[in-house]
């Protein structure tokens, strides 16, 4: 039988990164995916901030294959026929690496896993595992239609429907609808330079990133516009359990958002070439999974790792950040050569001493803001009307803007709710 | 013995696209594989094999492919030899047969070739009979129910108007259908071997000795005029709840249409 050091099972950010650290510090290592190739069964937006990349892979710019780097980011709320931008750019164009990249997946992760192969790792692209083959409690290797494989240790890097855990009675920590999004996205190709003009950008290697508030079929979520080289990526994410509640088919969802005049004036002309849909966890640090057990430790998304801030929804970056931290605590225990859970312990240290983490616990207050629905449907059709107000000379005299607020407000919500929301979003973002 | 199982390296033709304003297709972002005719010639290659004997992968590909050809490795090859298209002037069946025959002689002492009776893309159905025509070898096409008995292999012709059973001493060209066997897939042990099966690459010039012109001569083409169809849809919904009368709309629009006949 085959026997390996280290098993990876999926070979996205976090399973490419785990593969790529314990390859190079010389285990044998194997990475079994079920896509045809890296990158091909996933859904992601995709944004990637460079800083955890660039821990662990310098200077990733010079040779990944990235879109447009990220220099500007805006938050746009969306009425029925308004929109209010809060649109950040920042206009130092020398600095590399940039904040954030946009990456295509289906470019991206073969790279990624490209670097594990180079490093010694190897990728095996094609296949399923079917389950986590345990002894005596301890896991001990996995099996793939009907192969068994075994390992000192099983990285599970399987996403975020990771199923394996769960199958071999490992993972105790359920979850709740409430604690699901859907992502729903669109690829829609528009030609380079129309891309470059229609955003403001200088040349085809600046793009933008928007997140938008409101619009999104009556259901608490988000949308979002990045732009590619020749091709725009706009999805939404929501809640499952209100897409359940309202009836609506995720795609209209994402029909009503590029509906929306200011969303579909920036997709025009353009032609869908891709459509994806993934459920996704919420993420947040009071829903990160069990992060290891005796011979296996979990990254990346299987462990519900994702950090949602309304304005940014990391993905990536945190699974890289958490696969590097497993692959410490892994090296180490090979020290010791012991793959035990109390090895394996410094995982979770090592993981909880990064910014990723940090930044986890720094938002944890932001989640409450994700179930309230005002925030979807009331205030995003408030600040464009209390601006429409303010900017627009009409019949009736002028109003200043906290006249305009009450007035706007009357049926809609009260000063009292507002001001709690105000605080809810001041203890989520601002203090 | 020695087998070889030519394979190519085909457009994906269901994720091919045209471009409705110039009707070019377009063949640069069109995902390439391995055929899906060249998994039953793999599977033939490998089921004929006779104890100690090998099978050796052969195609035609630009060699910073080799990785698509990983699971064609896992269904049982013993190695693959790409002979080089990157540079590749010329095209067309002819130089393509040119360039098979001039790797098979160089392989040298190959009792057996198994190709696709014709590619997934190209569907030209000449490279194998131009092959066993430069090899000076038969040519047993659209075999079903291959048997190999020593230096004979037997074979039912799937022809148009019958079955026909014939026999056949090697060496020999044999092309088969995608009727004529289910090919296997691979298990992850399959693949892990893979890994250690040896890649050859050759060019076609320093390797097999032909130069652009030589393959000019054989016959290689270097323009190839091919013109998409775009196909307006007419995209007509007929809505409402009384199915009958929708239907009527139907047949009527069917009807002016000259899609059915009163």
């Amino acid at each position: 039988m085959e026997k390996f050091d280290a098993i990876v099972v999926g070979a996205g950010p976090a399973g490419a990164t785990a593969a790529y650290l314990l390859a190079k510090a010389g285990m044998q290592v194997i990475v079994i995916e079920r896509g045809e190739t890296p990158g091909s069964k996933n859904v992601s937006g995709a944004l990637l901030f460079s800083q955890v990349y660039s821990e662990i892979f310098p200077k990733f710019w010079e040779s990944a294959p990235l879109e447009r780097a990220i220099v500007g980011h805006a938050i746009t709320f969306l009425g029925e026929q308004t929109s209010v931008n809060l649109d950040y750019r920042d206009l130092d164009e020398g600095h590399v690496p940039h904040n954030a990249y946009s990456v295509l997946r289906a470019r991206f992760d073969p790279w990624m896993a490209q670097q594990a192969e180079d490093a010694g790792a190897m990728l095996m692209p094609g296949f399923t595992v079917d389950k986590l083959l345990q002894e005596n409690g301890r896991v001990v290797g996995i099996e793939a239609g009907g192969d068994a494989l075994m390992a000192d240790v099983v990285v599970v890097a399987e996403g975020t429907r990771s199923g394996l855990l769960k199958e071999a009675g490992l993972r105790t920590d359920e979850y709740h609808a409430s604690d699901v999004s859907i992502g729903v996205k669109d690829v829609i190709a528009l030609p380079e330079d129309v891309i470059t003009n229609r955003f403001q950008c200088l040349n085809a290697d600046e793009g933008v990133a928007y997140t938008c508030v409101g619009h999104t079929g009556g259901v608490e979520g988000g949308g979002f516009l990045y732009t590619n080289k020749d091709t725009l990526s706009v999805g939404v994410v929501a809640k499952i359990d209100a897409v359940y509640k309202s009836k609506l088919q995720p795609h209209a969802i994402l029909n009503e958002f590029k509906a929306h005049p200011f969303i579909s004036r920036l997709i025009a002309g353009g032609e869908i070439v891709e459509y994806s849909a993934q459920a996704i966890h919420r993420g947040g640090v009071h829903l990160i999974g069990q992060l290891y057990g005796d011979g296996y430790v979990v990254v990346g998304s299987a462990a519900r790792l994702l950090l949602n801030n309304v304005m940014t929804l990391r993905g990536m970056d945190v699974a890289v950040a958490s696969a590097a931290a497993a692959a410490k605590a892994i090296l180490a225990a090979r020290e010791m050569g012991d793959y035990s859970h109390t090895a394996l312990a410094g995982y979770e240290q090592n993981f909880k001493a990064t910014n990723v983490y940090k930044d986890m616990v720094t938002f944890k207050d932001t989640y409450p803001l994700l179930e309230n629905e005002r925030l979807f449907h009331v205030y995003p059709e408030l600040a464009g009307a209390v601006l429409g107000d303010m900017f627009t000379v009409g019949a009736k005299p002028s109003k200043k803007g906290l006249k305009a607020l009450r007035d706007d407000m009357r049926g809609k919500v009260s000063l009292w709710q507002m001001l709690m929301d105000m605080n809810q979003i001041g203890k989520g973002l601002v203090r | 013995m020695k087998i070889v199982a030519c394979i190519k390296y085909s457009l994906t033709l269901s994720e091919l696209k045209v471009d409705p304003a110039t009707r070019e297709l377009r063949l640069a972002t069109t995902p390439q594989r391995v055929g899906t005719i060249d998994r039953n010639v793999l599977e033939a290659a490998v089921v004929l094999k006779p104890e100690g004997s090998t099978v050796h992968g052969l195609t035609l590909a630009p060699a910073g492919a080799r990785e698509a050809f990983r699971e064609a490795i896992a269904m049982g090859l013993d190695d693959l030899t790409i002979v080089d298209s990157t540079n590749w002037a010329a095209g067309g069946p002819m130089a393509t047969a040119a360039v098979l025959a001039a790797a098979i002689q160089k392989m040298g002492d190959v009792d057996l070739v198994v190709c696709g009776e014709a590619s997934d893309d190209g569907v030209t159905y000449q490279v194998p009979p131009r092959l066993a025509e430069r090899l000076g070898w038969p040519l047993l096409a659209y075999a079903r129910n291959i048997a190999l008995a020593g230096a004979t292999l037997t074979a039912d012709r799937d022809l148009d108007i019958g079955m026909q059973s014939v026999a056949c001493d090697l060496p020999l060209v044999l092309t088969v259908t995608q009727e004529t066997n289910t090919p296997r897939r691979p298990t992850l042990m399959d693949a892990v071997k893979a890994k250690k099966k040896p890649v050859v690459v050759w060019q076609p010039e320093a390797d097999l000795g032909l130069s652009a012109e030589a393959l000019q001569a054989a016959g290689g083409v270097t323009r190839i005029a091919q013109e998409g169809i775009v196909i307006a849809r007419k995209e007509q919904l007929f809505q409402g709840d009384d199915m009958k009368a929708l239907a009527n709309q139907l047949l009527d629009a069917l009807l002016a249409e000259h899609v059915v006949a009163e």
